[in-house]
């Protein structure tokens, strides 16, 4: 059943909706939701969604309680190629949880959480930017970590980032569905613009074994990976400082030394390299930098460092 | 009048980015002036070059007081203004989302602490912002309620109204939130427009930081007579809403006094041109806002009153 569940007049002859799709079958009332497309450049939920509802679609009598997918958060944004909603200045999952009273955006935010909350599980999936691709990976804030870590390591990514709570975050759908009692795990995976299907495949065997976990799911699952944690490790952030073109001589996933050779920062114009970029500490680059121009300050790539003893080695 | 680079940022292709400030006087640091951060931010830019020529004159008479100093930025990101961008031309984040900023983080980031490293410590900060919405404002002058100054203080720029404003999430990686989180006593200044010139706008915003400045001790100015300021917590003023989306009119000028129920605008249908809703003030009060474009959306505030 596909269900609108936020609408608002725009000026001529539209309306933006925003939909779900509910799937649901048995007794159960349990609910797991399959959110994404709160930045219209983050394209990977895209096909995330359609194979989770085709499986879904196929393998009905396997499910025994509620999915709702939604696909398109911010349905303008993803249609224009927008990453903010078009007209707009604040990204839209900085204006979490909203008000009924508010503006257009802030109205349709109230109404999207009232729609998600009381889920079991809500899955939010986010694939970067245009600028830095990611290894699967769940983020959540260091005090929401006891109560999703169990879920996110159900979830077949590679990497689960535990990071600080900051309060300009307080402003997102997740912050906001976390502290309403809607377990919410933030999915990072993939680049802005673009579809990684093996990273899609990766995540839907996640989200399969999260269903089977839930007791929702009773069809076949595939084996999930043991993520690792950043739970006691630091990250390190390589960030260029000259201006030119970026070009990566390590592959992402890649385990690196300290001071080892990353890529160069060239300008063509010259034929020079005007910055050698070296890796800051030693571990995993689960961040690298996808488009090429980058100015002082451009995040070229994260790397997580090993776990005391080196363990990755 | 020193004229320094505050900081400079490097491109691939085009001319080095300069952050250039403008001091004033010498000793102490009593005030900084910010303008455009955004690259449509062009009153706001026109406000602190007006500044400038005002600040020159006053030195040239000796009328910057002895031992205070005064800043002017008056345009931290020329690169967007220059290719019509209103956000960071390469990534499109905002150098008014990143305050404190960090030396060694993203290059908005870069730029705000490089603005924010030379810009702290002075004793008042003013910066010259803008609305994200198209739409007229009465100039007035906003302060994030942090609990650091007294809102008294924005009185002495003699506008129409002073608003306090309690800080949301999205706030406090905002320049005006930081200033105070690190003692300088920070305010926002509306001079109505953005993206366009309004000549009226910007002489009584001039006035008005002249006024405060010269009520602080800093410089000696005369300026025309203010408004006695009526301070007032933003989240008593009444927004109103559209009910409807279409073509967009307004029937009331800002600053004007209305009654609850006087119409304050009208939206047509696109197509055929019939009025399809009324908007009506549902309180009695003066009018500070209203919104700026033919079209408009559902649920988009549309006038703001101050009851």
């Amino acid at each position: 059943m596909i269900e609108t569940i936020a609408t608002a007049a725009l000026a001529v002859n539209e309306n933006l909706n925003i939909q779900k799709r509910r799937i649901q079958n048995g007794k159960s009332k349990k609910r797991l939701s399959l959110v994404t497309g709160t930045h219209g450049d983050e394209l990977e939920g895209q096909y995330l969604a359609y194979i989770v509802g085709s499986c879904l679609d196929e393998h009905i009598d396997c499910l025994d309680g509620i999915v709702d997918i939604y696909p398109a958060l911010n349905p303008m944004g993803i249609d224009s190629i927008t990453r903010g909603v078009p007209m707009f200045d604040l990204d839209m999952n900085r204006v979490f949880p909203g008000s009924k009273d508010g503006t257009m955006i802030e109205m349709l935010c109230s109404m999207i959480v009232d729609d998600i909350a009381g889920s079991d599980v809500c899955v939010d999936v986010h694939s970067s930017n245009i600028f830095l691709q990611e290894i699967p990976q769940i983020r959540m804030s260091v005090p929401t970590a006891p109560v999703l870590l169990p879920y996110a390591k159900m979830m077949n990514v590679d990497f689960i980032w535990i990071h600080d709570a900051a309060t300009v975050l307080e402003s997102t759908l997740a912050h906001t569905l976390n502290t309403r009692g809607t377990k919410t795990l933030v999915v990072e995976m993939g680049v802005g613009m673009r579809i990684t299907k093996e990273y899609c495949r990766q995540l839907f065997d996640g989200i399969f074994n999260l269903l089977k976990e839930l007791g929702m799911w009773s069809g076949e699952t595939a084996p999930v990976r043991e993520p690792t944690v950043s739970e006691g490790r630091e990250v390190g952030f390589v960030n260029s400082d000259a201006a030119g073109i970026f070009v990566p001589c390590v592959r992402f996933g890649d385990i690196v030394d300290k001071g080892t050779h990353i890529g160069d920062v060239v300008d063509p114009l010259s034929s020079k390299i005007v910055e050698k970029v070296n890796a800051v500490c030693d571990g995993m680059i689960f961040t690298l930098r996808e488009y090429p121009v980058v100015y002082g300050g451009s995040l070229l790539a994260r790397i997580l460092q090993p776990a005391a003893g080196g363990a990755e080695k | 009048m020193k004229k320094k680079i505050l900081y400079s940022l490097r491109s691939p292709y085009r001319e080095q980015l300069d952050v250039i400030g403008f001091r004033f006087g010498h000793g102490r640091k009593s005030a900084a002036i910010v303008g455009a951060m955004r690259g449509n931010e062009v009153q706001q830019m026109c406000v602190c070059s007006r500044m400038i020529q005002e600040l020159k004159k006053l030195e040239a008479k000796g009328l910057i007081a002895e031992d205070h100093e005064i800043m002017v930025i008056p345009c931290a990101n020329y690169y967007s203004m220059n290719i019509g961008k209103r956000f960071w031309a390469m990534d499109n984040t905002d150098i008014n989302r990143m305050f404190p900023g960090y030396w060694q983080g993203e290059t908005t980031q870069r730029i705000a602490d490089g603005v924010f490293s030379k810009i702290q410590g002075y004793e008042y900060g003013i910066q010259l912002a803008s609305f994200y919405q198209q739409g007229n404002f009465l100039p007035h002058v906003k302060m994030m309620d942090t609990g650091f100054a007294s809102p008294e203080l924005m009185k002495d720029f003699g506008l129409q109204f002073g608003i306090i404003r309690k800080p949301r999430p999205y706030d406090t990686t905002t320049l005006n939130y930081n200033w105070q989180v690190w003692e300088t006593k920070a305010f926002s200044v509306y001079a109505n427009a953005t993206d366009v010139i309004d000549e009226n706008a910007a002489d009584e915003a001039v006035y008005a930081i002249l006024r405060f400045l010269d009520k602080q001790g800093i410089i000696t100015a005369n300026t025309p007579p203010g408004y006695i300021t009526k301070l007032i917590d933003e989240s008593k003023t009444k927004q109103i809403r559209s009910e409807a989306a279409g073509i967009f009119k307004s029937c009331i000028e800002i600053g004007k006094r209305v009654e609850r129920g006087d119409i304050l605008g009208t939206i047509s249908d696109p197509f055929e041109g019939e009025i399809i809703s009324e908007i009506r003030s549902t309180v009695s009060g003066t009018v500070y806002f209203e919104y700026f474009a033919p079209l408009i959306n559902s649920n988009t505030v549309c006038f703001k009153i101050i009851k």
